[in-house]
């Protein structure tokens, strides 16, 4: 069992989690993840891992409320337990001095990008950081991004805040200006990351997703989690999270990912039902 | 002498029409009446080759005796003495080609059903006995500290044999329950999950600690472990590493992993979806790949699940099958369907990504290979479709390299298997033994405990050298 140290309400329907976990934080690398089952008829669930802090012993986990394990588990308070949490898995990111990086993040990867932005800088690079969300409700960690940053832009889709617009228009212009932009991190959803892909692709910049596909074990024991790069199958858990987004198949991505949409759907009916939250 | 009894005692089973649709346990065990006539058909021979035929040495006629005079807890005591998992063992060894096959009435075509009556033994143990009764006492502390990587039947053998002889044992496993296989590969309905449960906890009991959800190689590796107070470790952790056929068409929503498939059911318990969270594509025509044990059982998952029609696709014929021969009986009286002689070529989809049908040639077999059995030779020319809506991939499996691949000094094979003495399971690096399908590849519960055991006695004298 892991206790949860401490809940933090980001926004409406984003949550964090401290967790108590001091093996896992003690072994954690940025673009690694964690797979959680909340409780004994739980699934088994990855979260990208977004902090650690090694002398108290947690890991940090953001997670948005998808689905009924989501919603499931933003019922959690702190003080109370998580039956399994498991990691960290995946490669780290490949974390090197490369000159200037831009980070993407898109919606709640804010949290996911930050340890990836800080090791970068840390490294020595010129880190601008893209964060992007819907509106202005489902910000978060402007200021936090920010710090880690050399310089930080942000957009939301409907114009509630700072730009208005999409985070691939931003990274086009960088990619036109004349810095020379060296690699660029782009995590979110996965259409968000097909699109920043799209965009740096006739730039020749090699661009590094963090793909996430439905996985089970996330130790490279039943497949699950393929995916398609360069051709090849690999398997998201072990031979990623992280790969070039330009080799990624992101139409078999997309369908992999809604192979359970009618169960889904069952689920979350029954569970709203049971537990009557209807909204 | 008193005249032979050749008839052995059936099996009572669900019938096929109900259990096809359930995932209740499929052999229902014998009465004591039932065992009590089938013990006492063993002659009781000086010879002991049933027990030459036990992996790991189990005194067959000495449990036999006990259950004839009646003396259940001396059948229990015989029995665990060599064997700490007998309910497992009973219930899916293939005695066929072990005790049973070297019992001097096999050649009468009669063998004693050891198999049968080690599970009643055990299923006596769980019903009426505390646990704590049968509780070996305990060893003197020798001090010395052991790291088990799985919990299979290998990894949990070590340990019970290790702490049994006074070490200090801790196993570590990547998932969330401890069971290996047992739990996440072979089916309720073969194998219920209460009774591996049970046993494990029985080997918990004896004092060895258990640290589930840890993965080593990503959360410790081996050699931190070694540096970090354990003076010796095991690595048990199987064959995990599931192998495709690399054809077009593999990556279609619809088709998986027998892991993957099995995983979801067994371990996750899909088959209780939505009580439990985890969902599996439940498909009106199956496909499995494969003719091995792993196929059957997921052919059977899938007809339980509510499956109209399961094919296993395999590209030999009948006598190649390697499962099994009880299993393939139980498949095909449950309705699953053979296509044998039958090879995938490619799958085929539809515009969501979804697994429509499978392309097919027709196999004929040629000269042996060397596994000794008949090539399979695709005759041109014969490709049909068959319609499905989902695909499990059966085709075996091969270690999981996490461990290799993050600890200096471990010698592996090309097919990934680490190299081990077959004798004692020490591999090239110092301090570390492995043992299990991590070093035969696929292989027998059986085998793997009995590497288990061989580690154990090896482990015990490098410590206390
Ligand atoms: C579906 C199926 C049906 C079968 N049916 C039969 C049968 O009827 N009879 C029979 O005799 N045999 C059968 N087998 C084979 C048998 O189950 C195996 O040979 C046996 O379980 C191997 O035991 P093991 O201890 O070597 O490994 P496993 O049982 O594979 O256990 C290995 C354990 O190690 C864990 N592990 C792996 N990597 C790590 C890591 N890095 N860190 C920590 N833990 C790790 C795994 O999670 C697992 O729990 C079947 C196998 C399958 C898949
Ligand atoms: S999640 Fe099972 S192999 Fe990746």
């Amino acid at each position: 069992m892991y206790k949860i140290l401490l809940k933090q309400d980001l926004v409406p329907n984003i949550h964090l989690f401290k967790v108590a976990a001091p093996a896992v934080a003690k072994k954690a690398q940025p673009g690694q993840f964690v797979v959680i089952r909340i409780d004994e008829k739980g699934e088994r669930i990855p979260l990208t891992i977004a902090d650690w802090d090694e002398g108290e012993g947690s890991v940090t986990i953001v997670f948005m409320e998808v689905g009924t394990t989501t919603h499931k588990l933003a019922l959690l308070q702190t003080g109370d337990f998580i039956t399994d949490f498991i990691g960290p898995l995946g490669l780290p990111t490949h974390i090197d001095e490369f000159g200037t990086v831009v980070c993407v993040a898109g919606g709640f990867a804010v949290a996911t990008i930050m340890p990836i932005a800080r090791a970068m800088r840390a490294k020595g690079n010129q880190v601008i950081s893209i964060m992007g969300a819907r509106n202005k409700e489902l910000l978060f960690w402007e200021e936090e991004l920010r710090r880690v940053s050399d310089q930080l832009i942000v957009t939301t889709d409907d114009g509630s805040y700072a730009r208005k617009g999409l985070v691939t228009e931003p990274l086009k212009e960088l990619l036109e200006g004349d810095g020379k932009v060296d690699r660029v991190i782009a995590i979110g959803p996965s259409i968000m990351m097909k699109f920043c892909s799209k965009t740096t692709e006739p730039f020749g910049v090699k661009t590094v997703v963090s793909l996430n596909p439905i996985m089970v074990d996330g130790t490279g024991m039943c497949g699950c989690c393929r995916v398609s790069v360069g051709g090849e199958t690999k398997f998201a858990c072990v031979d990623g999270p992280d790969f070039d987004g330009h080799q990624v198949d992101w139409d078999l991505l997309f369908a992999r990912q809604r192979i359970y949409l009618d169960e889904e759907k069952c689920s979350f009916e029954q569970w709203q039902s049971q537990s009557g939250i209807l909204k | 002498m008193p005249k032979l009894n050749l008839n052995r005692e059936p099996m009572p089973r669900q019938d096929p029409k109900i259990r096809s649709k359930n995932f209740n346990e499929v052999a229902l065990g014998y009465s004591a009446e039932q065992a009590q006539a089938e013990a006492n058909r063993c002659i009781q021979c000086p010879k002991r080759s049933c027990t030459e035929g036990c992996p790991v040495e189990v005194d067959i006629p000495g449990f036999i005796n006990a259950i004839r005079e009646g003396d259940m807890p001396e059948a229990v005591k015989l029995l665990k003495d060599k064997n700490s998992l007998p309910g497992i063992c009973g219930r899916v060894c293939p005695q066929e080609t072990q005790c049973e096959a070297t019992c001097s009435l096999a050649k009468k075509d009669a063998p004693i059903a050891i198999g049968r009556l080690e599970r009643f033994v055990a299923d006596w143990e769980r019903a009426n006995m505390q646990s704590a009764s049968s509780l070996p006492a305990q060893p003197a502390p020798s001090g010395k500290q052991v790291a088990v990587v799985g919990s299979g039947p290998a990894g949990l053998t070590a340990a019970a044999d290790l702490v049994k002889l006074g070490h200090s044992v801790t196993i570590f496993e990547a998932l969330h329950v401890a069971g290996g296989v047992l739990m996440y590969g072979i089916p309720e309905f073969r194998l219920p999950k209460d009774i591996v449960q049970a046993e494990v906890d029985y080997v918990a009991s004896l004092g060895v600690k258990v640290e589930l959800d840890s993965v080593i190689g990503k959360l410790v590796t081996l050699d931190e472990l070694l540096n970090n107070d354990y003076h010796a470790v095991f690595l048990g952790t199987g064959a995990g590493l599931p192998m495709f056929l690399n054809i077009p068409g593999e990556n279609l929503n619809g088709i998986y992993s027998a892991n993957e498939f099995l995983t979801r059911v067994n371990l996750m318990k899909a088959y209780r979806f939505p009580e439990y969270d985890t969902p599996v594509k439940v498909g009106r025509k199956v496909a499995v790949i494969g003719g091995g044990n792993v196929a059957m059982d997921s052919a059977r998952c899938a007809l339980r699940l509510g499956a109209d029609e399961v094919y296993i696709v395999y590209r030999r014929s009948e006598v190649e099958l390697p499962a099994r021969r009880e299993e393939v009986e139980n498949a095909q009286e449950e309705g699953i369907e053979f296509k044998l002689l039958t090879n995938p070529k490619r799958m085929l989809g539809n515009e969501q990504n979804w697994v429509v049908g499978m392309e097919c040639y027709e196999m004929e077999l040629g000269e042996p290979d060397d596994s000794g059995r008949r090539r399979p030779i695709v005759k041109e020319g014969s490709e049909f479709i068959i319609d499905v809506d989902v695909v499990i991939v059966a085709l075996g499996t091969t270690p999981n390299p996490l461990i290799a691949s993050t600890t200096d000094g471990l010698e592996t094979t090309r097919w990934g298997t680490v190299v081990a003495d077959e004798e004692t399971g020490k591999t090239v690096k110092s301090q570390v033994w492995a043992g299990g399908d991590i070093v035969t590849g696929a292989a027998t519960v059986i085998s793997a405990m009995g590497a288990g055991k061989r580690a154990a006695a090896s482990i015990d004298e490098y410590l206390r050298g």
